[in-house]
């Protein structure tokens, strides 16, 4: 079937005209149309637009002129700017809000002729950590479609884990791209910060927001990173060496490779099940020739802290601009302030009122000391206490989240149960450093994802060194029955 | 150090959100719980750390100047809630 080809396998049929980028896309929209409606993993898609396209990628194809994935369908998070096409953020402030631009990503996306399947389900604003804050739909695990998919670019993890889609593209703030990979048994990658240009995609917290891919293979999301990464004059922190090649990922040993186990990413906050697949797996690896090493970073104790400081402080300055003025609906109020805030108090859901709260509050006269300052002096620490590993290491390696897929709706009234699921996921982007999850196996049925984390500018050899555990690891490639 | 009510009317009024009573006093008491949690902060020595404020250190990035073709005033204009004459309207800013 299609729809069960990687992307790499797609595109090689693609360019020798086995099958048409039609035919391709046509058979992810009947398997959107047949599946979505239990699933909510996209939020809009426009067949007329998918076919379009398809037919525009085949031309690039028939020409000669088609890149690595020319034709090969790609889901998009709503919360990347598409011209044309409606970008929500899953939030009713959006409503209806056409781009009047591309983000780079897209972009690029368009240049190399994959074709644009739509856009998926998120937590409002990527704030939380299983798209149940969406303010359009629910999204559902496909593994148990009682339970969350994880988040907050869960409908692009769904996409993929569903076989709706080969490939997505999700955004990472604390964790959005690997926990929901992790959570659905997929492969999800963030890159450094600054190898995948941020410009178009709606800032959330703009010191740690970084735009990644999801696949069902390393090499898929080796290949589509080959693709979105790049200098990029419109972001100011794009790196100048941004562009990745990642064409000679090849079969490679383990033996030797170094690998550092945290203990504070093993402690008694990771769920036993959790913990059983990651330690088979680490045996495993062991007979692959692995060397793994427990260190000590204590730091991670206040990960979860200085995340709930940095990324809502950031976001109170971003969604500032969401008046009612430029885009959006408005409800009009006393003046323009009055009108601002009653639009603002009116369309923004909970959760994102809660971060501008706690953001502008630590922001404010007489806070601002101990509570931002301080959290960027402890966001140093951590990022110095792993440099200091990657000097010594191949790869920091633990589990992606410390629990399985939970039911949808058993963590509303556990706020800070929810907030922990990103233990083991925001040191990455503290520190900007490169980090992929894949699946380990499952527990009670459900997958468990690894993470392996590098240096800043290893996204390479992370990928090379996530190819080679791929494939020493059966459970890398099971799939959900839908 | 709690957060009185008084306190959080101030941040809402900052941050541009018009809440109801009931929803102040829920930021109220979801604000007081997660400030208990951040007293963690003050485990660590920080003494002579510098802030980091960016998750890749970058300096004074120069751009050459060159002029773009950017947005059209129809496309800028094309999601305001309301303008008029290739402009945004906006709600009175300051009385007569």
């Amino acid at each position: 079937m299609l729809t069960e080809l990687s992307a790499v396998e797609l595109a090689a049929k693609l360019r020798s005209r086995e099958v048409s980028a039609t035919e391709v896309a046509q058979a992810q929209l009947n398997r959107i149309a047949e599946l979505d409606a239990n699933l909510g993993a996209f939020l809009h898609v426009s067949p007329e637009n998918v076919l379009e396209e398809a037919a525009n990628a085949q031309k690039l194809l028939d020409s000669g002129e088609g890149g690595a994935l020319t034709g090969v369908p790609i889901a998009l998070k709503d919360n990347m700017c598409t011209l044309g096409l409606p970008t929500t953020c899953a939030s009713k402030i959006l409503e209806n809000y056409i781009p009047p631009y591309d983000a780079t990503v897209v972009g690029r996306l368009r240049e190399q002729g994959l074709v644009l399947l739509g856009k998926t389900n998120m937590d409002e604003f990527a704030m939380g950590g299983s798209t149940e804050k969406s303010a359009y739909r629910s999204c559902h695990n496909p593994w148990d479609l009682t339970c969350a998919p994880g988040g907050s670019s869960g409908g692009s993890a769904v996409a993929v884990a569903g076989s709706l889609a080969p490939l997505s593209l999700g955004s990472d703030t604390g964790g959005s791209i690997r926990q929901p990979a992790s959570l659905c048994g997929i492969v999800g990658f963030k890159p450094t910060y600054g190898r995948v240009s941020r410009y178009g995609l709606v800032a959330f917290s703009s010191s740690l927001d970084q735009i990644g891919p999801f696949g069902r293979s390393v090499e898929d999301v080796a290949a589509i990173s080959d693709v979105i990464s790049g200098y990029d004059h419109h972001d100011s922190t794009s790196l100048p060496n941004a562009g990745m090649d990642n064409s000679g990922l090849k079969d490679g040993t383990l033996k030797g490779k170094r690998f550092a186990l945290p203990k504070e990413l093993f402690g008694s906050g990771i769920e036993p099940g959790v913990l059983s697949v990651i330690h088979e797996t680490i045996d495993l690896l062991k007979k692959e020739g692995v060397e793994f090493t427990e260190v000590s970073v204590p730091s991670i104790a206040q990960a979860v802290t200085i995340y709930y400081i940095i990324a809502p402080a950031e976001a109170s300055s971003n969604l500032a601009r969401f008046d009612g003025v430029r885009y959006g609906p408005r409800i009009e109020g006393d003046g323009h302030i009055g009108s601002a805030a009653k639009t603002r108090g009116e369309l923004f859901g909970h959760e994102v009122k809660a971060r501008i709260m706690i953001g502008t509050y630590a922001l404010s006269a007489g806070y601002f000391d101990a509570y931002y300052l301080r959290a960027q002096q402890v966001r140093a620490v951590m990022a110095q206490d792993f440099e200091k590993i990657f000097a010594e290491f191949d790869a920091v390696f633990s589990p992606t989240s410390p629990a399985v897929a939970f039911k949808l709706g058993a963590l509303d009234s556990d706020p800070m149960a929810l907030k922990m699921l990103d233990l083991c996921t925001i040191p990455a982007n503290m520190g900007g450093f490169p980090a992929i999850s894949l699946n380990a196996g499952l527990s009670g049925g459900l997958p468990v994802g690894l993470q392996l984390m590098g240096p800043v500018m290893g996204d390479e050899n992370l990928l090379q060194l996530a190819y080679s555990v791929e494939r020493a690891m059966p459970a890398a490639t099971v799939r959900p029955r839908l | 150090m709690a957060i009185s009510f008084d306190e959080v009317q101030h941040v809402a009024r900052l941050a541009r959100l018009e809440l109801s009573n009931s929803e102040l006093l829920i930021f109220q008491s979801e604000l007081n719980a997660l400030l208990g949690h951040f007293s963690d902060l003050n485990e660590i020595d920080v003494t002579g750390i510098l802030p980091k404020p960016h998750a890749v250190s970058m300096h004074n990035v120069w751009a050459d100047d060159i002029a773009e073709v950017g947005l059209t005033r129809e496309y800028a204009l094309r999601n305001a809630p309301r303008s008029r004459a290739g402009l945004f309207v906006v709600p009175t800013i300051i009385e007569e």
